[in-house]
């Protein structure tokens, strides 16, 4: 087995196509082993690890505490609603204070864009990005491209449109550095004010009528209407935008093919996607939440491979 | 780098059909059994005598698995190379059954004591007994011995003994390699 080229994961584009097939295979060996009766591997009973998250999150950290407690982790949680940063301590004083208790990795999430890199080069730990403000979410993106993979059998050759809020998405950035790496299409689609003018010097086609962007596609990809970074200039109401934007049981069954529907979660019911779409057999929300679990592991495991004793 | 061969073909296939026997004896129709054999090769000795039983000895449904110790090795992070993990297929419980673990060579006994802790995730065996090929005497870290033991070889550290298949390299043979 080859190494990862990284030894921190702070955004997909940092790593290559090799990179992602190893995560891919290494994951596949954990998903076997969390359905085992015991679902627990004790290969990092001697690494211990530091959640810190300075934003709110359920689902990412649940996911990454759950990978890190099956491989034998030792962890310590950390969320800055209840710690010395609203006292005014710096992020590189208070990682600090917390590698001092002999930590080897640190999985971040933190409001602002470049924190991972930032912290990366400023303490002597492995760093894996939970998500950095509006920039990346790299596990995020390599379990997505790893459920296509599972349901459609390759990420080659695949044409994914993203749809909904791509100005405020790390999820969506990340999706597009990951499927491109992979040989995926990538559409994006939502209200013209919520699509960054960049976006098409990243490879990416624009449309603004979602039945056209879900004709063309073979997996559509729901992104959360983030209404905490929303003000509502964007659009003119949520019930607009789930006229224009949502998807429904109505417009997939118009088509002319059966599509594959995901959604990073949480979801809006009723406003990205009806309860039908999110509860049918098209989508594969829950496969994703399984799969984060499995892509976590293969990450931990692959990085901390690489700290040396 | 020198090499010489242990085990020829037709050795292999003696020492087999004698290790099947044994089992036999011990375990008569295998209805309480399963053999699991350890990746990555110690899973052709346990295909062999698979085959052996139930084409020589008409044994019916004898379950055979394949398990993979990568993640209960407990030299993850001290080797130069990274460690390989191959795929784990057990597809029926062990839950109370008599296990027997198959490899090919028995070196430290490392490997051996990372099975048994892998194989606990899978359930709780009544008993699990070890079957390998090859023993390398006065070579052991662990208080590890076989219950099955096809030949034993005395090899000294910088020895190396490779068991090749017909099914990866062409023809069964033993060799051993001195550094």
């Amino acid at each position: 087995m080859s190494e990862l080229s990284v030894n921190h994961l702070l955004g997909i584009k940092y790593l290559n196509e090799k990179d992602i097939q190893l995560i891919f295979e290494t994951a596949d060996h954990f998903k076997e082993v969390i359905n085992r009766p015991i679902k627990k591997v004790p290969s990092l009973r001697d690494i211990t690890i530091a959640n810190l998250f300075f934003e709110n999150s359920t689902r990412t950290r649940l996911s990454f505490e759950l990978a890190e407690k099956r491989l034998s982790a030792d962890i310590i949680n950390f969320s800055a609603a209840q710690s010395s940063v609203k006292k005014g301590e710096t992020l590189i004083d208070t990682v600090n204070n917390i590698l001092s208790m002999k930590v080897d990795m640190v999985v971040m999430r933190h409001p602002n864009p470049g924190a991972g890199v930032f912290l990366s080069k400023n303490v002597n730990a492995s760093i894996v990005n939970a998500g950095d403000g509006a920039h990346e979410h790299p596990t995020q993106a390599l379990l997505d491209s790893y459920s296509i993979r599972e349901k459609l059998g390759d990420v080659a050759g695949k044409k994914v449109v993203i749809v909904g809020d791509i100005l405020h998405s790390r999820v969506a950035l990340s999706n597009i550095f990951a499927l491109h790496l992979q040989g995926a299409k990538v559409k994006v689609c939502g209200p013209k004010t919520l699509i960054p003018k960049y976006i098409t010097s990243l490879g990416v086609e624009v449309e603004t009528n979602l039945r056209k962007a879900l004709e063309w596609c073979d997996v559509a990809n729901m992104l959360r209407v983030q209404n905490e970074r929303l003000d509502m200039s964007y659009f003119p109401s949520t019930r607009e935008y789930t006229q224009q934007f949502g998807v429904n049981k109505a417009i997939l069954d118009s088509l002319s093919k059966q599509i594959v529907i995901m959604h990073p979660g949480p979801i809006n019911r009723g406003v990205e996607i009806t309860s039908d779409v999110a509860d049918s057999k098209q989508a594969i929300i829950l496969n994703q939440v399984e799969n984060g679990v499995a892509i976590r592991m293969a990450v931990i495991y692959l990085l901390a491979s690489k700290i040396k004793q | 780098m020198s090499q010489k061969v242990l085990l020829s073909s037709k050795e292999i296939d003696i020492i087999l059909h004698r290790l099947a026997c044994q089992l036999l004896e011990n375990h008569l129709d295998f209805s309480d059994t399963a053999l699991i054999g350890l990746q990555p090769r110690g899973i052709y000795v346990a295909e062999r005598l698979k085959k052996i039983l139930e084409e020589d000895y008409r044994i019916k449904n004898i379950q055979l698995g394949y398990l993979d110790i990568t993640f209960y090795r407990d030299d993850f992070r001290r080797g130069s190379k990274p460690l390989e993990a191959n795929k784990t297929k057990i597809d029926f419980l062990v839950e109370n059954k008599k296990v027997v673990l198959v490899d090919d060579v028995l070196y430290t006994g490392r490997s051996i004591r990372s099975a048994l802790t892998a194989i606990q995730s899978f359930g709780r065996p009544s008993e699990i007994e070890l079957l390998t090929l090859i023993d390398r005497r006065f070579s052991r870290h662990l208080p590890i011995q076989p219950d099955y033991r096809g030949r034993q070889v005395d090899a000294i550290n910088n020895e190396k003994v490779r068991v090749e298949w017909s099914e990866n390299e062409g023809e069964d043979k033993v060799y051993m390699i001195s550094r």
